[in-house]
Formats: C-alpha cells, structure tokens, sequence
C-alpha cells in the first residue's frame, strides 16, 4: 500500500471556547449553542449531532442567555444588547440595546409573542417579537438587585424570575410582582444566595437552582417551598425540563448533572414527586448549561465539550445512539495547506497563523521518527482588525495568497516571499459584498471563490494587480442557506458548493453557469473535493455515508453504486465524528483519502470492499501476515489510528502528509482550574 | 403492605333480628364514592356521605310494610331503588320527601334483591333465579317470570359485577346439602350453572366475593374451617359451550388459624389481587378472640393488618373506594385501608412475625419454593381434593396422625413412622408438614426429659424445609440437651437465625469445655478442614517458609515470661497453635458463616464472659493468621468461614469488649499481638499500594510518549 512521510504537528494552539448556553428546537431538532466567545453553533440532532451552522462571535459580547422563538433565534449579553441571528445566512441580523444595563438572561414564551430579558438594574422588560424585529414594550415592575434567570409559565401570563435571595413571580399583565419567595442562604449566612436558574412548569411548581447548591420546588400558588434537594456543595448552574415535563436536569459547577424524574413513590399511584434519580459525572469544570432533549441530556460548560448522554431508558440499548458523545472541536476545518508551497495556515478567532513545515533528513523504516532537519517556521501572525471573529480563511495552493473573512470583511493578502525574507501586502478596494462563509482558490491560485449570502458564489479572479470581481455563481432554484463547503477541481473547470440544505450544486466555471444539482441526501455534507482525473465529486456526509458522483455524466458513479448496495460496516458508520477533509492522491488515482477526529483513512476503491464479517480495523493483521498475503486479506478501507484528536490532515504535494493534533491534555491544562474536591487519599 | 388506618362511627345500628346478620340489610354505594346507602333491618333506608359521617337523607316505609332488599342507588337513572314486601318495587328520586308517594309497582314474583353496578342497568333478581332489567320489568311489572331454580334452591348470595361492559349477575344457591353458582351473563343472555365443590365434613361457604380483574371473575369463597378457596371465571364465555352443569375448579388461597371451636359466621371480601380483609375470624396472636378486622395477603399467606373491633361481629362486611364497613356491636364502623404492592422486604418482615406469634403450623415453612399465587391443599385435607395429585403415594399415616404419636410414642416409634412418612411424601406436603411435626417434637421435647428424638430432627433437618422461624425453639433446645451436631447442621441449613440465638449459640459452644465437645460427632468436612488448617501450620513450621512478600523479623528466644497463653511469642509469625480443639473450631466456623446484622448482634455479644472472649478472639487471631497465610486456599472445603467474616468477628467482639479487653490483663498480650499483625499487615499493605503507583507510572510512560511540537515520521499502511 504504501508508506507516507507524516509531519505531525502539535503547534496549532486553538482552543475551544466554553459554552455558556444551550437551547434546544423541539420541532426542527436543532441544538443551538453559546459560547462564551460570542459564538454561536447549531447542531442538528437528528443528524448525529453534526454542527450545521457557525455563527462566529465578536470580542467584548459576553453572552449570557440565547432563546428560541419559533424558528427564530435570540441571545443577550451583558454587553447589554439583545442579539437575533440570520440562521440563514449564518450571520446576526440585528442588534438592540435594551437599555438595562448587563442582561443576564433572555427567555422567549411558548405563544412567540414576547421575550423578556432580566437586566442588571433590577428590571424585566418585555419586548413584542415582530415580523422583522423585536420591539421594547414595558417593563415588569422594577426590583431591587438584578434579574439573574428567567423561566415563563407555558402559558404565558406568569413569569419566574430568579434574583439574589429570592424568587419573584411577576403576573404579565399588570406587570406587578405576585408572589416573593425567599430563598435561604443555607450554612454561609454572609454570602448571597445567587438563583442562577428558575424553571416554570405548566402546573404552576416553579423549580430553581441556586448558588447554595440546592434544586428547590416552590408552589407559584401559596408561594411556598414544597420541596429542596441538596445537589451539591457549589452552585447548581443550569436547570432543564423536559418536554412533557416529567424530567429535570441541572448542571453543578462540580461538573456533573443531575437528573430528578416526576415519578410516584408506589408503584400504580398518583401521587407524583420529584424524585433525584440519575448522576451524570461527563465534565471536569462547571456545567454551565443543560438541555434535555427527546432522548439524551445535553450539557456543556467550562471545558468546551459539548456532551450528549444518551437515556437509556428512551432508546434501544446497545444501539449507536446509546453511546455518548463528546464534541470537542467543530466540525469545520480551521487549517488550510498550501499543498504546493508547504505552507499552513491556522485560523483563530481573532488572528491567522502561517507556518512553513519543517524538513526532515535521510530516510527511516515504518514507525520510526525521521531526524528534523529544519525546524517549521512561523511566518506570519495577522491580527484581524474589529471585533468581529474571523468566519473562515485559505491559503492559496501556491502559496501566494492569503484569504479570511469575518462577518463584515473580506481580508485579501499577497505574500512575497524571497529567501528569508516575508512581506505582506494587503489587497485593497475589495468589494464590499465578498464578505464571506466559506472560501476556496481555484488550483492555480488564479482564482478565489467566496461563498456569499443566498447561495451565491462570487468569483474573483487574483492577478499581480489585484483582484477583480468577475461573475456570481447562482443556483437557479431551491433554498438559499449559506453555502459552507466548496470544492475546485483541478482542471479548473467545476466547482462544486454544499450549503445547508445538504444542497450540492455543480458549476461550470468555463461557462458560468449551474452545470448540475447533486440529488439531494438527507445528511449534511461534512466534506467534499473532485477528483483531479475522474472529475468525480467525492461526498461524505454527516451520518458516514459516502458518495461519488461523477460531474461530467450527472450520475453516481459505478463504484459509489456498489459501495451502496455493499453498504458500509457498522463500524464505519459508528464512529461519532464526522468526517472533514477528503483528498485525493495524484500518484495514485484509485485513493481517497478522509479523515475525522480519531482516524485518517484511505480508501483504495480498487480493492473490494468489507462485508460485515470482515475484519474491519485490520491494519495490525496485515502487518503480521507475509506480503504475499496480505493481497487477499485486504479490504478498501485502510483506517490508521495512530494519531489522536486530529484536527486536519492534508496530502502535500511532495506525498508527505500533515496530521495537526490538538491532544486534548494540551486543551484541560489550559482551562482555569476546575472547584477543587475533596478526593480519597489525597 | 396494607394498612388499616383510624376508623370511625357512621351510625348506630337498630335490634338485630337474628344472629348472623346484624341490624342491617345491606351497604351499597349512592351516587359517588363519598355516599353510601344503608338499609336498616327495620324499615328505613339512609344515605349518608361518608367523610361528614352524617345522613343527608332517609325515607321510611309505613307501618306495616318491610323492606326485603337492601336498597340500591340506579346510576343511570339517578334514582332509589327498594323492594318492600317482597314484590312491590319502588323507585324515588333525591329530592322526594316520601318514599310512600314515589313511584311503586307490584311484580308477579318474589324479588330476591335488586343488583345496581356502577354505569350500568340495574337487575332485578327473583327468589327463584330469573333475571330481569329493571327498566324492561317496570313497563310490564305483572309479565310472568320462570323458574329458573329447582324446587327447594334457595339463593344463598348474589352479587353483581361489570367490566368490559359486560354485566354478570353471580348467585349461589344450596339445595340439600348441595351448592351450586349460576352466571347470569347479558347479550346473549347465558346462565350458566357450576358445582361448588365442597368437602363432606365441611359445611356451606359462609361467605362470598367476587372481583373482576382482566379477563376473569375471581370468586372467593370463606368456609367456617377457616379455608379461603378461589375459583376464576372467565368473563365472557363462548356461545357454544355453556350447557349443562359445569364444574367449578378452585385454588386454596389462604387458610385462616382457627382457635378451638368451630365458627358458624364470618366475612371475607376481596380488597386487591393479593389482599382480602376478614372479620370474625380469630387474630393469630390474640387467642380465640374473635372480635378482629384483619387483612391477609393471600400470596404470602401473612397478616397484614388487624384492627380489633369492640362489640360482637356478624358475618357482614363491605368494601367501597376504599374503606371497610363493619357492622359491630351497636354501630357500624368505616375503616379506611390501603393495600400497597407488596414489598418483599416488608411482606418477609411480617411473616416472621406472625409466624412466631401464632405459630400457626399450617402455614408454608417457605414461600419461595411455593408456585406464585396457587397454593395445593394443605395436609388437613385429605379428601376429594388431593385427587388431583393422581401420582401420590399415600403415605402410611397422616400428618394428623404421626402428631398424634409424636405426642405420646417412644423415640424409636416416632423415628420410624416420621422416617417412613419423608420417604412416602410428596415434596408439597412434605414442606408443609416438617414445620407441623418439628413443633410437635419440639413441645413433647421440651415437657417430656427422657424424650429427645436427636435422629428425627436430624432426619427432618435433612428435608431442607425447615428455618428458624418455622419451629424457633428447636435451636435452644439441641443447645439445652448439648446436642452440637444437630446445633451445626441446624446452622448450615437454617438462614434466619435471630442474633440472640446465634450469640447464646456461641456462648454455649464456648462454655463447654474442649474434652466433651471432641467426643461429639459432628460434620466430617468441617472437622476434616480443621484438622488440615492446623496441619498446614506444623508442615510450614517445619518447611520454616513463609509466602512471598512477607518477611517476619527473627523470632525472639526469650520466652520466660509466656503465661499459660497458647500463643507463640512473636506476634508477628504466622505461627499460632489452635487455641480450641478441633471440634469447637468447627462449631465456631459455622457460628462464624451465619448470617447476622451488626446493630442487633452486638448487644448480645455483650453477654460473654472474659474468658469466653479471650478464647474465641484467639481463635480468630488464629484464623486471621491462617487465611493471610492463604492456608485455607489450600484445603478442599465447601463450607469455610471467608476472610471478610473473620475480620467483621474480630471488629465486632473488640468493639463489644473494647473496654473489658483493654483493662483485663489476660487479654493485654493478645491485644497487643493482634495490634501488631494488624499494623503489620497495614504497612505490608501500604507497601504494595506504592508500588502499584510507580508499576501505573511505567505503564504510562510507555503509553504517553511524547512528541514534542513537531516531529515527521514514517507510517506504513497496509
């Protein structure tokens, strides 16, 4: 099969932002997500979790709450402004101040007619959704001491709003304050009780979480405290109630969640209580935000992962969706490779990186490490201007041109490199519309595309003087989310757009027009590239299905056919990450390359593929066998797992691979330290 | 668990008529659950709601007249329902002052009773079996009615039942002696008759109830020798199959202790598939008193709960949405229940308990090997029943009669007839019957000194059926007469011995002094694993080896001031001689294996003496030494004490005797030499803790190799 020359690179310093919020879409099953950066991701759940939408975030936004109203999304800051998204163009749409001071939370009522935000001046204010925008209304009557959670009543006339010491029940009609609830502050009497959440069922029990670690169930009606669960010895963060209300998770700032089920004590009985039932210990650090969907409890906190922890009692066990699931890094690429200049370049959110790889000396057997001749060089390190954070960014395959974007511009940069000596030149009077969600360059750097709003793709070709925007690429028909992969072949004369409606458009960049649409697949795709001799479009899906489709006949090529009727291997379609780079190997055109987070695969298509009996991860069996056969014994997939937690992994021009590993040891050691505990023995 | 929670007094009762019924008709439910219709005896009906404990109305008849039927609340109508004089029926409304100005007619026949089931039509049943609708028999009252009963029937009970929207009119009826159940059932209209079956020496079942639960009517039928039968019929039945005189198959689901005397009333009603609530049958602890209201759990075969209940109790008893209605002494009592799921923990608890109070014999010795829910004949009956078990081999005698012998044979006699009795009996009966004859033996036993069958208890010990709450007193009994093997297989086999026997056990074991103890015969595997445990010591002595990774520092020479203690000088060798003979650590280890609590033990073991403490806590410092040794790794034994329950021995006994150890000079030199072992084994352990953690760093050192930030390598793939 073959050896490979692996740079394996471990100077990418990216790390993940903690999560600050959670909100889950019932109807469209989509999980949005907060970040304490500002950024905001949407995970679609019926699609194995995979993160459809990026919405970047800004310097300085300090999220504190997001919401859903209807389809449309909301979140606010304590920068004091209330935010909504274009989850269509993955972009904010509009920004309001709300003129409290910091908000420290935001919720929308069920009906979609009001949110209301609680603001650090003691006030809840209401503001009227409209078609286009949100309007101030009133505000609730004004309390002492600021409004740290908010919780409706289903119904939408009662409030519960969670302060320092005590819960108020505001009635919304009148806006006055119905009932006060006091809450104790439990062993410290000198440090307040903080309620960082509040939950309102529909049968009027309103159940909050407070910093003196208790989950307590008050009666709305009597105003009384019916209930109190001590969870923990710190804050109890984060509260969630399931749809039908018979379930409640709350996240600790120890880092475990736990769950309370509404259940009768005797079996047959009605007489329900909210019994503690299940611990959930999936974080290190605080658990900042649950979310309990149909099947699985969601949470995240203040060590970045997203975790998804299957109920077993709503699944079938021992199915892939039993297994949990931990989201450590978005499902983007944030490093691109000039492939012919040996170059990298990493995105951060506020800076680029470009590194020039190191060269190795003399030749080594399979498994050793090669002596570093040169070591990899920093060339660059651009500071994007303004707050915003940098959306998506490219190096050209040559080298030459740097590109990125934010939500508001488009940064174009022409690198000089002469010897030792490394200069920029910054390309001006772009046009204004190129702000972009994804970008790409043609092959021969001549080019770059630049994914635009409504499924557009500008087309901008680069020369010595500039740039120049020459053509927009449209779709004729169909939705116009925004496009968040393209791919270029080759020859450049296709180039193919994925958008979020798991659309695939083809293009004819000769002629400029849409050569063909892809049939649409009920997964997203996670990544794509063409084939430089085929001309074949290689698609892997968020769910691990595979296709090629092949342009210049507009059908799915033979061997796409017969991967489909073989099916893959469960093993294959188990893994929890998707995939996020396909290449294709120049010396060898039977291979496709792929990699996600824990494997890098190539598939030799020349090679039949594995049926369910076979030995699926069978690279250790090969090595042992004789040469001679190990022809029979091989199959199509060739999965190495030698590297771990892998970020990108591209094949360079000269056949050498680059594997960028972020090892998620090098990511916990720079969190803030977690609440110390009390272990045994130490 | 069921529990029966304060009642109260609803209302007093006028002169009782005869003495089976008291002064009331009947009970039945008005208009919701809160309300109920009692009709008096006399001539008044009364509705009253319940949890006010007040009437809200009552209508009399006039002088004269008679209420014969106990009065019914129509749902469907919303109107009163009453029969006076036998055929005059008449209909009221709430709001009517006089019942004399409601509506009224006269049928041709003689109305039984008037049957009203929730959202259903209400039933008229006439004295000689036919079956009408109420609404059908009011437009037409003079319409002739059948016979349905032969000449002589008399309808005994009757009842109603609806489910599925099915409605079945139940009756009972006897004739010469004979008993018969007719099922009424509706579209198509179907009667259906099934034999009772009844035993000869038994009389008329004294009290009926029918339930429904999913496709089934369970009929529950009392007899006055205590015996609750179940009989299950189906629901609906197919059009085809339902001629003639069907028999009517029944389960015995409880069989109630009787006192001396026979009884002639009583009442049982079904509360939920497990319980059924009964008066007039005796407490099990209290004696023959018969003034009781007790709940059973029929699966369990245990008492629930009781309640006693002041004044004389006829056979009546009601059941609605639950509470109890009791008629007793000059009032009628309402008594709220509740029957939860069982919980086993609870259920066991309680049968202890009721087992040891009434030591009710008949009742199972082990519910677990019993089939869920049906329970066979107990050995009682020995009639037309145990037919069924075709298979059976009759044995010689009767369990009845071997008591009988038990009572007044010879050992040999006894010995042979009980021998003879397990070999002929099946397993079921045989269960039931040890517990009944190691009672037996036990009292004569206990009464009579020359008489100790020691070869009789064996044999029935053998049968497994036996524990300790089924006969408590056969334990202090083999330990009064000294008879160490039977105390030992006793503890083999028994699981629930009380920690109070255990410790008097033990205390008893360790009083006796080694020479009388070795010349017992006791299990030879417990001796054999003895032998070899103090065997293994003297061949290691001589070998002078110790396992790895123990090194015991030299043995000091100085053994001038040894007392008369057994133990070795260095309290760090594993060398300790056996402190007890051979038997006494054999009885000891089985004391060792019981099953005990802490809590409850630890008082008990309060009650050794010093001496008795010494010795058994060197015979465990022996035992602790040898199973860290792994000594006992090496002898084949199915029964051997595990270290864990060695250790919990030697916790317990030092903290029953912290004090008395700590000042007894005796003890100081044990104490110490178990101080030391102890501390020994904690560093030896603590030792190896350190290494685990540096063999967990070099597992890791090897797996975490680190790369650095950069490094280029070479893969293969294959």
């Amino acid at each position: 099969m073959g050896e490979f020359k692996v740079h394996r690179v471990r100077f990418f310093d990216y790390m993940p932002s903690a999560i600050r919020a959670l909100a889950f879409n019932q109807p469209n099953e989509t999980m949005a997500v907060a970040r304490m950066d500002g950024a905001v991701e949407i995970f679609l759940v019926s699609d194995k979790f995979f993160q459809g939408k990026i919405i970047p975030g800004r310097d300085q936004c300090g999220i504190e709450g997001l919401t859903w109203v209807g389809e449309r999304l909301f979140s606010a800051g304590l920068n004091g402004q209330i935010t909504e998204y274009d989850l269509k163009n993955q972009r904010v749409k509009y920004t309001i101040d709300a003129y409290g001071g910091p908000i420290w939370a935001i919720t929308g009522n069920q009906q979609g007619t009001h949110l209301a935000v609680g603001c650090e001046d003691g006030t809840v204010k209401l503001f009227a959704v409209n078609e286009d925008k949100i309007q101030f209304e009133r505000n609730l009557d004004r309390q002492k001491g600021r409004i740290v959670s908010l919780s409706w009543h289903p119904s939408g006339s009662k409030i519960a709003a969670g302060m320092i010491d005590m819960i108020q029940i505001f009635n919304v009609e009148t806006g006055q304050s119905i009932h006060r609830m006091l809450t104790d502050r439990g062993t410290s009497r000198s440090k307040e009780c903080m309620v960082w959440c509040v939950v309102y069922l529909s049968d009027g029990t309103i159940i909050s979480g407070d910093s003196g670690g208790m989950v307590k169930m008050w009666n709305d009606h009597t105003g009384t405290l019916i209930k109190s669960h001590n969870v923990s010895t710190c804050d109890v963060l984060a509260l969630s109630v399931s749809r039908n209300e018979d379930s409640i998770v709350a996240g600790t700032s120890e880092g475990f969640v736990v769950q309370f089920q509404f259940i009768s004590l005797v079996l047959e009985k009605n007489d329900k209580e909210w019994v503690r039932t299940r611990t959930f210990r999936n974080h290190t650090h605080d658990v900042r935000a649950v979310a309990e969907i149909t099947t699985a409890v969601v949470s995240g906190g203040m060590d970045t992962q997203l975790v998804v922890r299957p109920l077993l009692d709503k699944i079938e066990v021992n199915s892939s969706a039993s297994a949990l699931q931990k989201i450590i890094f978005p499902h983007r690429s944030l490093v691109s490779c000039a492939r012919k200049a040996g170059l990298m370049l990493f995105q951060y959110p506020g800076h680029l990186e470009l590194w020039r790889l190191g060269e190795s000396e003399g030749q080594g057997i399979p498994g050793s490490s090669l002596l570093v001749k040169t070591n990899p060089e920093k060339l660059l390190h651009l500071k994007v201007k303004g707050e915003d954070h940098i959306r998506c960014s490219a190096v050209s395959p040559c080298g030459e041109w740097i590109a990125y974007s934010t939500a508001s511009s488009l940064g174009l940069y022409r690198l000089h490199c002469d010897n030792n000596n490394i200069s920029i030149t910054k390309i001006s009077k772009i046009p204004k519309v190129l702000s972009s969600a994804k970008l790409c360059f043609s092959s021969d750097s001549s080019h770059l595309f630049s994914a635009s709003t409504q499924s557009s793709v500008h087309v901008v070709s680069l020369s010595q003087s500039g740039c120049k925007l020459v053509g927009t690429l449209k779709p004729k028909s169909g939705s116009h989310q925004a496009i968040h992969l393209l791919a270029a072949s080759e020859d450049g004369k296709w180039l193919a757009s994925a958008n979020s409606d798991h659309e695939v458009h083809v293009y004819n960049l000769q002629k400029k027009e849409l050569h063909c649409t892809v049939p649409i697949y009920s997964s997203a795709v996670s990544a794509m590239a063409i084939h430089p001799e085929t001309n074949c479009l290689f698609m892997m899906h968020a769910d691990q299905r595979m296709f090629e489709f092949s342009i210049e006949q507009k059908q799915y090529s033979d061997w796409s056919r017969s991967v489909q009727r073989n099916g893959l291997h469960y093993i294959w379609l188990e893994r929890d990450t998707p995939c996020l780079n396909v290449m294709f190997n120049p010396q060898n055109p039977s291979h496709v390359i792929l990699h996600d987070t824990y494997m890098f695969c190539i598939i030799d298509k020349s090679l039949p593929l594995p049926d369910v009996k076979t030995q699926f991860l069978n690279q250790l069996t090969l090595k042992s066998l004789p040469k001679e056969k190990r022809k029979s014994e091989s199959h199509a997939f060739k999965v190495c797992k030698t590297f771990r937690e892998m970020l990108h992994v591209e094949l360079m021009s000269d056949q050498s691979l680059v594997v960028v590993e972020r090892p998620l040891v090098d990511i916990s050691t720079q969190l803030p330290a977690p609440i110390k505990q009390k272990k045994f023995a130490t | 668990m069921a529990a029966l929670f304060e009642g109260y007094t609803l209302c007093g009762i006028g002169p009782t008529r005869n003495s089976s019924n008291s002064g009331i008709l009947g009970i039945e439910l008005g208009r919701d659950i809160d309300h109920v219709l009692v009709t008096d005896a006399s001539r008044s009906v009364t509705v009253y709601k319940v949890s006010d404990q007040k009437p809200t109305g009552s209508w009399t008849v006039k002088h004269g007249q008679i209420i014969t039927c106990p009065a019914v609340f129509n749902t469907q109508s919303q109107e009163y329902v009453v029969v006076t004089d036998d055929r005059v029926v008449r209909v009221w409304k709430e709001n009517d002052v006089h019942m004399e100005k409601a509506f009224k007619a006269t049928v041709s026949a003689d109305v039984l009773r008037v049957l009203s089931a929730a959202e259903s039509e209400a039933v008229v049943l006439f004295c000689c079996g036919a079956v009408r609708f109420l609404d059908s028999l009011l437009t037409s009252p003079q319409q002739p009615i059948e016979d349905v009963l032969a000449k002589e029937e008399i309808i005994r009970w009757s009842t109603v039942v609806k489910a599925e929207h099915q409605l079945v009119v139940l009756f009972s009826t006897e004739q010469r002696g004979d008993h018969w159940l007719y099922a009424q059932r509706f579209n198509p209209n179907t009667l259906v008759k099934h034999r009772i079956e009844t035993e000869p020496g038994l009389s008329a079942p004294i009290s009926f109830s029918a339930t429904c639960r999913g496709r089934n009517l369970h009929l529950l039928f009392l007899y006055s020798n205590g015996s609750l039968y179940e009989s299950v019929l189906p629901l609906r039945i197919s059009a085809t199959g339902a001629e003639g005189v069907q028999a009517l198959p029944r389960s015995l689901r409880l069989s109630l202790p009787l006192g001396e005397e026979e009884l002639i009333s009583g009442a049982a009603v079904v509360l939920d598939e497990a319980h059924v609530a009964v008066v007039g049958f005796p407490h099990p602890s209290a004696g023959t008193c018969k003034d009781y209201l007790c709940i059973w759990n029929t699966h369990f075969q245990t008492l629930q709960a009781s309640k006693e209940m002041s004044g004389r109790i006829c056979s009546q008893l009601w059941c609605y949405s639950g509470k109890l209605y009791v008629p007793h002494g000059k009032m009628l009592s309402v008594i709220p229940f509740e029957c939860q799921k069982s919980s086993l923990a609870a259920t066991m608890g309680k049968l202890k308990q009721s087992r040891s109070e009434s030591k009710s014999c008949s009742l199972l010795s082990s519910w677990t090997a019993q089939p869920y829910g049906e329970i066979t004949q107990t050995p009682g009956f020995k009639s037309r029943m145990s037919t069924r078990h075709t298979s059976v081999v009759k044995s010689a005698l009767t369990v009845d009669q071997i008591i009988e012998h038990i009572k007044t044979g010879a050992v040999e006699d006894v010995q042979a007839e009980v021998g003879e009795f397990i070999r002929l009996t099946t397993q079921t009966d045989l269960q039931l019957a040890t517990g009944r004859m190691a009672l037996e033996l036990v009292s004569r036993s206990q009464t009579d000194a020359n008489f100790y069958p020691h070869a009789v208890f064996l044999q029935l010990l053998e049968t497994q059926y036996l524990c300790y709450s089924v006969c408590p007193d056969l334990l202090s009994l083999a330990m009064m007469k000294k008879d160490f093997h039977l105390c030992q297989i006793a503890f083999q086999i028994f699981p629930d011995i009380p920690e109070d026997v255990t410790c008097a056990c033990l205390k008893t074991i360790l009083s006796t002094p080694d020479s009388e103890i070795e010349t017992v015969n006791l299990d030879t595997e417990s001796v054999i694993f003895m032998k070899m445990l103090t065997q293994t010591q003297s061949g290691l002595e001589e070998e002078g080896g110790q396992q790895n990774g123990f090194c015991p520092p030299a043995i000091e020479t100085d053994v001038s001031d040894a007392p008369s203690s057994m133990l070795q000088r260095d309290p760090l060798s594993l060398v300790m001689s056996c402190p007890v003979g051979l038997h006494k650590g054999a009885l000891l280890n089985e004391v060792l294996q019981t099953a005990y609590s802490n809590k409850p033990l630890l008082p008990h073991l309060k009650d050794l003496t010093v001496p008795q403490v010494i010795v058994f806590l060197q015979y465990l410092l022996f035992l602790y030494l040898k199973y860290s040794h792994d000594a006992h790794k090496q002898i084949p034994a199915l029964r051997t004490p595990s270290f864990s329950q060695i250790i919990d021995w030697i916790c317990l006994l030092l903290d029953a005797h912290f004090t008395i150890l700590a000042v007894a000079p005796e003890a100081k030199r044990l104490v110490s030499d178990l101080h030391k072992f102890v501390r020994s084994q904690v560093k030896l352990y603590a030792e190896l803790g350190k290494i685990e953690g540096s063999l967990q760093v070099l597992k890791k050192s090897k797996q975490s190799e680190d790369f650095g930030m950069y490094s280029i390598e070479v893969i293969e793939l294959f």
